[in-house]
């Protein structure tokens, strides 16, 4: 049995311990209202954007003119995975849950015969992966020390992205990030960014307010599709990063909860252990005096 | 009172501006255009230059960094790359 100093200490720690995980808590749940707010905010351009972009895709019927982002390059034997993580652990299983996804669908390519980079944006996917796909992986991006994930970090990747599909170094690019359900659910996502996939029913929508009545363009529609593309892969990433922040302070924060909550009852246990070996050891000393009392 | 067009100027980070408005003066690529209420549907590309918003004989201008503009007959949604006032 452990000494009522032992106790004593272990109970201490716990009660340290409990004090860090609920600050990371509390500290989690401001940052995820931010987070949240940076992600909604984002969306307005986002949706507005894939609405624009899926009618101008809808138009073009010619695939031998289409831009070869929207068209593809006509095989998909290459992949470029980009798998976005957070920068820290102690959230839980958010860094795990994305870099799995992201293994399997890449040990399926490969098996498929399928050639596979992996570009990770966050330190922690690249920390999981390296021990997987060390041959695959590119130098990762990383954003640490930096508060808040802004356009010019997605566009910073998506110059990075491009200036590699244009030297034909990929067919299709996937993007890994966790989709921000609620607190408690992160799904992670794979989304195929090049060529462009494009929500069927976003075009139909937007689609009935524009064949109504002739559109202009200037200038004209291809050009806009050509400028828009690259655009709207860095908006694609941006939204992915911005979900994954607001995911990744969910993740700590329901992470952070249930430690806070198991910290609290290993202390209860601990002091009824402690309390409990106390008073055994009150009774022995009394024994002993009143035996040694009744032998006089 | 005169017709109004609804204006959605919008950047990647967030939503800047979203009014009722008179007109909008808009720097297109290809040249700069007005927008009124009730403009035939259209789309085009921006440059960099200054969004100017009339309403109630007040003016307001944003400086945009290219981007592109959607103007149906309802109003006008301006996709910026980055807004500053």
């Amino acid at each position: 049995m452990a000494s009522l100093k032992e106790l004593r200490n272990r109970i201490a720690s716990v009660q340290a311990t409990q004090k860090i995980t609920r600050a990371m808590q509390m500290v989690a749940a401001s940052k995820l209202r931010r987070a949240q707010e940076a992600a909604e905010a984002a969306r307005p351009y986002a949706d507005r954007m894939g609405a624009v972009l899926s009618n101008l895709a809808a138009g073009i019927t010619d695939a031998e003119s289409a831009p070869k982002l929207l068209a593809g390059t006509g095989s998909e034997q290459r992949h470029l995975l980009i798998v976005a993580t957070a920068e820290r652990g102690l959230c839980g299983g958010f860094n795990s849950s994305i870099a799995r996804l992201a293994r399997q669908d890449a040990k399926k390519l490969i098996s498929d015969g399928k050639k596979v980079e992996i570009l990770c944006v966050g330190r922690k996917g690249h920390d999981v992966l390296k021990r997987y796909f060390s041959a695959e992986l590119r130098a990762p991006i990383t954003y640490q020390g930096l508060k808040n994930i802004g356009y010019d970090q997605a566009q910073e990747v998506a110059a990075q992205v491009l200036s590699d599909f244009d030297a034909d170094g990929f067919d299709v690019c996937t993007l890994y990030y966790s989709r921000f359900e609620n607190v408690i659910s992160q799904i992670p996502t794979g989304l195929q960014i090049i060529p462009a996939s494009f929500d069927a029913a976003e075009a139909s929508d937007m689609g009935d307010t524009l064949q109504g009545a002739a559109y202009d363009y200037e200038p004209e529609e291809n050009e806009i599709l050509e400028a828009l593309l690259p655009r709207n892969i860095a908006v694609q990433i941006l939204r992915a990063l911005l979900e994954n922040a607001a995911s990744e302070q969910g993740a700590r924060m329901s992470a952070m909860d249930n430690a806070t909550r198991n910290a609290g009852e290993m202390i209860d246990s601990l002091s009824i252990t402690y309390n409990r070996s106390r008073q055994a050891q009150i009774t022995k000393e009394l024994i002993e005096i009143i035996s040694g009392a009744e032998a006089l | 009172m005169a017709d109004k067009l609804k204006l959605d100027l919008v950047s990647p980070e967030r939503l800047v501006l979203s009014a009722e408005v008179d007109a909008v003066q808009v720097p297109g690529a290809e040249g700069d255009f007005g927008v009124l209420p009730k403009h035939a549907p259209f789309m085009a590309m921006l440059r960099a230059g200054t969004l100017t918003v009339e309403n109630d004989g007040k003016t307001q201008d944003f400086e945009l960094d290219g981007g592109f503009v959607d103007v149906t007959p309802e109003g006008v949604t301006v996709l910026a790359e980055t807004v500053g006032d």
